[in-house]
């Protein structure tokens, strides 16, 4: 039943996806895909459960820290890279 | 009431956050906003983690988050805008790798208990190893620490095809006994080994398809970890970015008329080499003075960017020229084809940092019907995108791909540096047409050289 339930969520996931972002225009597809990368550090929160419940033996330390680092960078990076670019897009000054 | 029960209403309210700031990203005018509330939501899903009551121990996640946030900061506000290719496959990559340690550290922890386990655990390691190195090597290619040309040596196919074998085949035993730790081990090194391969024979200007694959493939990587970890809210945003990944690839193919299959195993620039027949014609050149004086009696002007314009860092140069025609009552826009940079809205992003206002920049679609009634079309950096052998020559390896109609313009100035070919090793006949004048040297100096032509006149 879990695994019904999670496909369930998987399908509807990406019909809103292509709802969403056929909508973004082509002047963002830039900005567009840094977001992607933003929202894909959310892989942050299973890094947080492998560095902070499961992190028992060297091996799992390793893997866990690292993964909240490169979670973390993505999420950092992404964000702060999106907002430097988004704040770019000018209208046209009236002067 | 417990406290998972109100974690996941957290990552409910998240996923309509992440969901709404994709929504607002449909216009320039509340794009920030999106991204803030986007921000905001991963904000809420990680203090619900960290309180969650699960985590026992922190020194280690405090340590990741330190590192983390060191790294992505400076990064980040370091970048400059010509680099925003390399610094999106290299965040694709961080988040593949990411994904692969967490599924790793669940199979190493909790080992895999059924078959459906074993599934999404074997696709989360195939997928997120190949896209890991497979972003790598599109970030040396992007960042020039790899040559980008197509990179071919003999037997690539069938090292190829004996990868996709030897995964699916020990893909098959692994799933049979999921216990096996060394059949894990060798599945994600051959994935990582497979993802090199993949990418390195794909050369610069399919970068654009390449980078959107990257990203579909990161949000798949995201999805099936959150299988492997049965974490609703991965599984959502997983889904976003594949979504988005896919959306690009097609629009991507789509400008270049060709099929995501043949971009991503034809290496079109290695293979495709046809010289061009026929009478060999005189591209003709003008001088900077001549041009000058064609530019100052222009009543309208169209502006053609492509890589080149990125290479040469020209964009600050152009957005002068662009301001001084129109004090001189000259109408200015921008035409941007889809496929023009290394990745999509590539060529955006450079002129929207030259402070040029986006209501200047055309897509494809709406300028071309506008070509003939321009005066000066100038095309700096680009090359395919304007050929219009893609109209009429059915021979040529860029028939049926759509491009912007600069040869329409009643005269065109082409800014490059020699007359050689562009990336598909063709030879644009737009160059040898009447109305085309080519002006040969850096793009940077030839616009600036022209700025310079029009600031003197005005004295």
């Amino acid at each position: 039943m879990e695994l019904i339930y999670l496909l369930f969520i998987l399908v509807l996931s990406i019909f809103l996806g292509f709802a969403l972002i056929s909508r973004v225009p082509p002047l963002l597809h830039t900005p567009l895909m840094s977001e992607a990368n933003a929202i894909c550090g959310i892989i942050i929160i299973g890094a947080l459960i492998a560095a902070g419940a499961e992190a028992t033996s060297t091996l799992t330390i390793i893997l866990g820290t690292s993964a909240v680092a490169l979670a973390t960078f993505n999420v950092v990076g992404g964000y702060l890279v999106t907002e430097r670019m988004l704040k770019m897009f000018k209208k046209k000054e009236s002067a | 009431m417990n406290n998972e029960f109100f974690v996941n209403l957290v990552y409910i309210v998240s996923s309509i956050l992440f969901a709404s700031g994709l929504k607002f990203l449909g216009s320039p005018l509340t794009a920030r906003k999106g991204n803030f509330l986007s921000a905001l939501g991963m904000l809420l899903a990680i203090v619900a983690t960290l309180f969650s009551g699960h985590l026992i121990s922190f020194q280690w996640i405090i340590l990741g988050i330190v590192i983390g946030t060191a790294l992505g900061a400076f990064v980040a506000v370091r970048a400059a805008m010509t680099q925003m290719p390399e610094m999106i496959a290299l965040l694709h990559g961080c988040g593949a790798l990411a994904s692969v340690f967490v599924d790793w550290t669940a199979y190493h922890v909790h080992g895999a208990h059924d078959l459906t386990g074993a599934i999404t655990l074997y696709l989360s390691i195939v997928i997120g190893g190949l896209t890991f190195t497979g972003s790598v090597i599109a970030w040396g290619k992007l960042s020039e620490r790899i040559p980008g040309k197509p990179l071919l040596f003999a037997g690539q196919r069938i090292v190829n095809l004996g990868l996709i074998i030897s995964i699916v085949v020990l893909g098959i035993m692994f799933l049979m006994n999921p216990a096996r730790y060394d059949l894990f081990l060798i599945i994600l090194g051959l994935s990582l080994l497979f993802g090199i391969f993949l990418v390195i024979p794909i050369g610069g200007a399919d970068m654009p398809v390449v980078i959107s694959v990257l990203n579909s493939y990161s949000g798949v990587v995201a999805c099936t970890t959150g299988f492997v970890i049965h974490n609703t809210l991965l599984i959502v945003v997983g889904a976003l970015v594949g979504a988005n990944g896919i959306i690009l690839s097609i629009i991507m193919c789509k400008a270049m008329n060709r099929s995501i299959t043949n971009v991503l195993f034809g290496a079109f620039g290695a293979v495709v080499k046809k010289k061009a027949d026929g009478e060999k014609k005189d591209a003709k050149a003008v001088s900077l003075e001549d041009a000058f004086l064609i530019l100052e009696n222009a009543k309208s002007a169209v502006i053609v960017p492509g890589y080149g314009l990125a290479v040469a860092q020209a964009q600050h140069a152009v957005r002068e020229l662009g301001e001084l025609l129109e004090k001189n009552g000259c109408d200015v826009k921008y035409a941007i084809h889809p496929v023009a940079g290394r990745m999509p809205g590539h060529m955006n992003v450079l002129l929207a940092e030259a402070n040029i206002p986006y209501e200047q920049l055309y897509e494809m679609d709406s300028i071309n019907p506008l070509m003939e009634t321009v005066d000066v079309c100038m095309i700096i950096g680009a090359n395919d995108v304007v050929n219009p052998a893609s109209r009429h020559d059915q021979s040529s390896p860029i028939y049926g791909m759509p491009i912007i109609n600069a040869d329409k313009a009643k005269t065109v100035f082409v800014l490059k540096r020699s007359m050689n070919t562009g990336f598909a090793g063709i030879e644009n006949e737009l160059f040898y047409y009447d109305n085309t004048r080519m002006i040969f040297g850096d793009a940077k100096q030839t616009v600036q050289g022209l700025v310079a032509e029009f600031k003197n006149a005005a004295k």
